[in-house]
């Protein structure tokens, strides 16, 4: 089909110009008044605007057993599976003879919040999470290691809506 | 030299250096003022994270300008690509010169210097840079002057946008440039002087020229809008279609230079507007101000002359936040096709009028300013017509016209 164009003929009749720019005016000037949108993000924060999805992925966290030791087994799947190759694993063993990481570290600059990671956890250890308040002073700091990432508080993503087990 | 001349002369450059500080503060002031308030206008905060309210930001600007790197294009003219910002800064600055801003100022000192001499200095100092016998004449002639600061730096970029902007600024401030003069000399018929600190005194009896002048005003606000290239007329800048127009070019300092210039040239046109119209200095409702001079009295006026300044800076960022930019060719007709004619005819009526009026032996009070504004009844009536049907603006009737 050729391209058609519509030609709108300007009103002709009850136009108003100069009358129509007052009356601008003067909503412009009663926006003055009305109450600013603004938010002051740092020092303000609102609760109830900000309640993000639960498949959020953001920066990792690793979740810890009873003792508070990583649940991690170091079993090498997670920087097998990851995309951006950016979770550094050393594995060995403690007095116990249990596997654990010795090294374990996410460089959250590299990573794409795919979220692979915690699909692919047999242990449930590692895990994105729903924070994305994530700044920093030093480019290294976002090297996060083992203990980091224990420390870490926030939910953990839950990757897939709950309600559609297909999605899974 | 006389010790007279010479305290003359000491005060004299007190008062170029005062208010050429008192500007560029203004200019920090006006960046603000426009920020928080088109952020105001618009249900935001606006900057105001530097220093109390966010009014140190154009300070924090002006040092980013500073120390940012100068892009000089380089196929472009340097020579006039260097002396465009200039020619945009300087005349703004200097229109100032020529308006009184408070009542004189009574000082009497007699002091020695070694090597210089004495200084001496007894009686009311005028309030306004220079007293020039030509006065307003003086501001027309020069801020036609920045005009070449706009077309000179649109050419010497060697850009497309910049060319642009210069050649709609050279027709735009060229034409209004005649509106803007015709309605200023109704003023100068009314008051019988062309220098400033007279028309204030023929005010000071209460009767404010906007009242018997309203559309001699209406007129100068229009034009002094296209003169500024502020919106709606501001197609020389236009950023949404011509990139800023006649400096996108320009980096750092040099940029700032501009928008400098326009801020000072509209703190100067508020305050001619407040001076021309609105009696200057002049505090209303009371005589107090007109005797004797005294300090407080200069305090006073000087204070009542800012808050008109200011008043008007806030009408015309006022202004800008509410219309839309014209067309050109709805620039130039409302250019030459209303405001002209409506200049030039409403100062043959007022002219006419003021004679008739001289003639009769009314004196100039409440009853000759009730007259004079009867005077101007009709062609606002007239213009309000036909700027609120649209059809010279819009050209539309002519097109219509021409198809049938």
């Amino acid at each position: 089909m050729a391209i058609t164009v519509k030609v709108v003929r300007r009103p002709e009749e009850g136009v108003s110009y100069l009358r129509a720019s007052l009356k601008g005016m003067g909503l412009a000037f009663k926006h003055l008044f009305r109450k600013k949108v603004t938010m002051q993000y740092p020092e303000e924060t609102s609760e109830e605007d900000w309640t993000i999805s639960t498949r959020w992925r953001g920066t990792h966290r690793m979740l810890t057993d009873e003792q508070g030791k990583p649940k991690c087994v170091a079993c090498g799947l997670c920087p097998q599976i990851c995309p951006a190759n950016c979770i550094k694993l050393v594995p060995g063993e403690d007095e116990e003879g249990n596997r654990i990481p010795l090294v374990y570290e996410i460089d959250e600059f590299r990573c794409i919040f795919c979220g692979y990671c915690q699909e692919v956890c047999p242990e449930e250890a590692i895990h994105v999470g729903v924070h994305f308040e994530n700044a920093e002073y030093q480019r290294d700091r976002f090297v996060y290691d083992l203990e980091r990432l224990c420390g870490q508080t926030h939910t953990e993503s839950s990757l897939w809506d709950p309600s559609d087990p297909k999605g899974e | 030299m006389t010790p007279e001349l010479k305290g003359y002369l000491l005060l004299s450059s007190i008062k170029v250096v005062v208010v050429f500080v008192a500007l560029l503060l203004c200019v920090v002031v006006v960046t603000w003022m426009e920020r928080r308030q088109a952020a105001f206008h618009q249900d935001r905060l606006g900057p105001n994270r530097v220093g109390p309210f966010g009014l140190f930001q154009p300070l924090a600007d002006g040092l980013k300008n500073f120390v940012k790197e100068e892009v000089i294009p380089y196929q472009g003219d340097r020579t006039m690509f260097l002396l465009a910002p200039a020619l945009m800064f300087m005349p703004s600055v200097v229109l100032f010169a020529v308006i009184p801003f408070a009542s004189p100022l009574p000082i009497s000192f007699d002091f020695t210097l070694p090597l210089i001499g004495q200084f001496t200095y007894d009686g009311a100092l005028p309030m306004i840079v220079a007293d020039l016998p030509i006065g307003i004449l003086m501001i027309l002639a020069i801020s036609s002057i920045s005009v070449y600061g706009i077309v000179l730096g649109g050419w010497a970029s060697n850009s497309k946008y910049s060319f642009l902007g210069g050649l709609r600024s050279a027709a735009q401030m060229v034409s209004y440039e005649v509106a803007l003069g015709l309605s200023v000399v109704a003023v100068l018929i009314l008051a019988g002087d062309v220098t400033l600190p007279e028309i204030v005194a023929a005010q000071q009896n209460g009767l404010w020229y906007v009242f018997p002048l309203i559309l001699g005003f209406i007129l100068f606000i229009i034009s002094s809008l296209a003169e500024l290239n502020r919106m709606p007329f501001d197609l020389p800048e236009a950023e949404s279609e011509l990139v800023y127009g006649y400096h996108t070019e320009y980096s750092a300092m040099k940029f700032a230079m501009f928008p400098m210039g326009e801020y000072i040239a509209l703190v100067t046109m508020s305050a001619l507007m407040a001076t021309l119209f609105f009696g200057g200095w002049d505090i209303p409702f009371t005589t107090w101000d007109d005797g004797n001079p005294t300090v407080l009295k200069t305090l006073a006026t000087l204070s009542i002359f800012v808050f008109k300044t200011f008043a008007f800076i806030f009408t015309i960022i006022w202004i800008r936040w509410s219309l839309p930019r014209f067309r050109f060719d709805q620039l130039m007709g409302l250019g030459w096709k209303v405001l002209f004619p409506t200049a030039l005819g409403y100062l043959m009526v007022i002219a006419c009028g003021i004679w008739a009026l001289e003639s009769l032996g009314i004196e100039q009070g409440p009853l000759y300013g009730l007259i004079l504004f009867g005077l101007n009844l009709p062609f606002l009536v007239l213009m309000f017509g036909v700027l609120d049907s649209g059809r010279l603006v819009t050209g539309q009737h002519q097109r219509r016209k021409a198809a049938n």
